[in-house]
């Protein structure tokens, strides 16, 4: 029985971790470059939710558009100040900026909101009872949310003329263009959409956990052993790596300390590298 | 009137120029081949053509127009489509959603034109759903003229297209060429299949290091001894 519970768990982390990794993917097949801030851009969104939920009273679920308004910006702005004008860099100097980005945005949410952490709302949750295995009514939430964004992302990708091009531009870079498709317009939906998904993610990690200024960061290394699991560039293996990776990470406290979760993230992905270096799905080449 | 007029074009990829002074005329529907040893220019012209590599002197008019170093995205609203020699298509999309990215900068209802191209290429009309990546070098490159044709251009660059196929299919994309041609598409074209493509041809070109070296209607290139020794494989 604790299997299954950590099962569940593991459905709950890998939610959040498949919703980052999402982006990440997206961005590493539309921009070609590693979006290291994408974890404090998670961050931004659970703050923005935190925002909403302190000014107006809502709760965290209705507060995700202020989150998604909150990271939306706060990429837009990097997109016109950084990675735009570096973008015929090499794309390992855009990976550097990146990382540079996270930093100011954690100094940021540390200068306005402190160091502390804080919960969208104080008290404990009355969990549901299903036989041995419960479950918080937080979790249903997060899992419900997750899949309805999957299925309409999967529609947006397969049937949206523009999900058609961002996967074109994926595909073939050069032929887009060829074709008229707008690049430029292509990749502001591209971080739009990345980033967006970051928020819902880290309003999710809120819900599941507490906020606090590091907390996208640290889950950052999950993420991106999940989008690389998955076969970067892929944003359906980046669904798949993602929950491998939550599941995985909650199996192992079992066996291990709880505090080295990510530790095991960290080994999956060494391993992936190791056995098959294009991820279960073959990734975008540089 | 030509509906393209390329004259004195000079150009390269930043370093020395590959271009050195092209001239190239192109009347409506005409089919026009350039051929010429490896390295010669050729792609780099049609990559001229299409906005593709700086054009340093010389101008590009294309239907009374200059197009000089347009835009891309610019010169296909024109009219001109371009199918490259290497990596046409988009791999891990379906034969439909290929020639969907073709019309992406339609406003006005493509699906007539696609039923057109499946009935010039009845092998993709039965491969819809099929992704392109899977299929074989012949059918990749009828996606890759049937992307291109989507926008219904009145020019059509195409960079090798019998490059690498079987002699059944280079008979064939031949025909495919003419039977495009027919509906009052120009055609200019890079081939390395000379005599094949000649025959088709209404005016050839030869181009090396970069420049003009002789230019005749199709059949009287065919006809000279001293051209098909030099160029066309003897
Ligand atoms: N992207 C590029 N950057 C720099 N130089 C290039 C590039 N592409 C081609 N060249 C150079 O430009 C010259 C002409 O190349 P181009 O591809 O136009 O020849 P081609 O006539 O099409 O030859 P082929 O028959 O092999 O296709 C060659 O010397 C080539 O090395
Ligand atoms: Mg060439």
């Amino acid at each position: 029985m604790e299997v299954l519970q950590l099962v569940v768990y593991g459905i709950v982390t890998g939610s959040i971790v498949a919703l980052g990794a999402i982006g990440v993917s997206l961005v590493f097949s539309i921009l070609r470059f590693a979006h290291f801030a994408h974890g404090d851009v998670m961050t931004v969104g659970a703050y923005g939710a935190l925002v909403g939920v302190t000014l107006i009273g809502v709760t965290p679920m209705v507060a995700i558009p202020v989150a998604i308004l909150f990271a939306v910006v706060a990429v837009l702005v990097a997109e016109f100040c950084l990675y735009r004008p570096l973008r015929s860099s090499h794309p390992v100097i855009l990976l550097i900026s990146s990382f540079g980005y996270a930093l100011i945005l954690r100094s940021a949410i540390q200068l306005v909101a402190g160091p502390a952490p804080q919960v969208f709302k104080s008290g404990i949750q009355i969990p549901y009872r299903f036989g041995e295995i419960v479950i918080r009514p937080d979790h249903f939430w997060i899992v419900g949310g997750t899949i309805l964004i999957i299925v309409a992302l999967h529609l947006f990708l397969s049937r949206s003329k523009f999900g058609k091009a961002m996967r074109a531009m994926s595909d073939n870079m050069d032929l887009a263009r060829i074709s008229g498709i707008p690049a430029y317009r292509m990749i502001l939906i591209t971080w739009v959409i990345a980033a967006a998904l970051a928020a819902v993610a880290g309003v999710f990690l809120g819900m599941d956990t507490r906020l606090h200024p590091v907390m996208g960061w640290r889950l950052l290394l999950p993420v991106f052993a999940a989008a690389i699991l998955g076969g970067i560039g892929r944003p359906y293996g980046a669904i798949a790596g993602g929950f491998i990776i939550g599941i995985s990470m909650e199996l192992s406290t079992m066996v291990i300390d709880p505090g080295y979760k990510h530790a095991v993230a960290f080994a999956l992905l060494v391993l992936m590298l190791i056995i098959r270096p294009t991820g279960l799905f073959r990734g975008t080449s540089l | 009137m030509a509906l393209l007029d390329a004259t004195d074009v000079t150009g390269g990829y930043g370093g020395a120029d590959i271009l050195c002074g092209l001239n190239l005329t192109l009347s409506r529907d005409e089919v026009v081949v350039i051929v010429g040893p490896n390295g010669a220019g050729k792609s780099t012209f049609m990559k001229a053509v299409f906005g593709l590599v700086n054009v340093r002197a010389g101008s590009i008019v294309y239907d009374g127009r200059d197009i000089t170093n347009n835009k891309p995205e610019d010169i296909v609203a024109r009219g001109i489509c371009y199918v490259p020699q290497e990596r046409n298509v988009f791999p891990s999309m379906s034969v439909q959603e290929n020639l969907e990215m073709g019309a992406f900068i339609r406003k006005d209802d493509w699906r007539p034109q696609m039923e057109k191209i499946y009935e010039l290429f009845p092998r993709l009309a039965e491969r819809k759903k099929q992704p392109v990546g899977q299929m074989s070098g012949g059918e990749r490159q009828m996606v890759a003229m049937g992307r291109a044709l989507m926008l219904e251009p009145k020019l059509l660059l195409l960079d090798e297209p019998t490059a690498g196929l079987s002699p059944k299919f280079i008979d064939e994309t031949f025909r495919q060429v003419k039977r495009v041609n027919a509906l009052g598409v120009g055609i200019l074209m890079v081939e390395q299949n000379a005599k094949q493509a000649l025959a088709i041809a209404d005016r050839g070109y030869v181009f090396s290091s970069g420049q003009n070296r002789f230019e005749d209607t199709g059949r009287g290139m065919l006809a000279n001894k001293e051209i098909a020794e030099m160029f066309l494989g003897g």
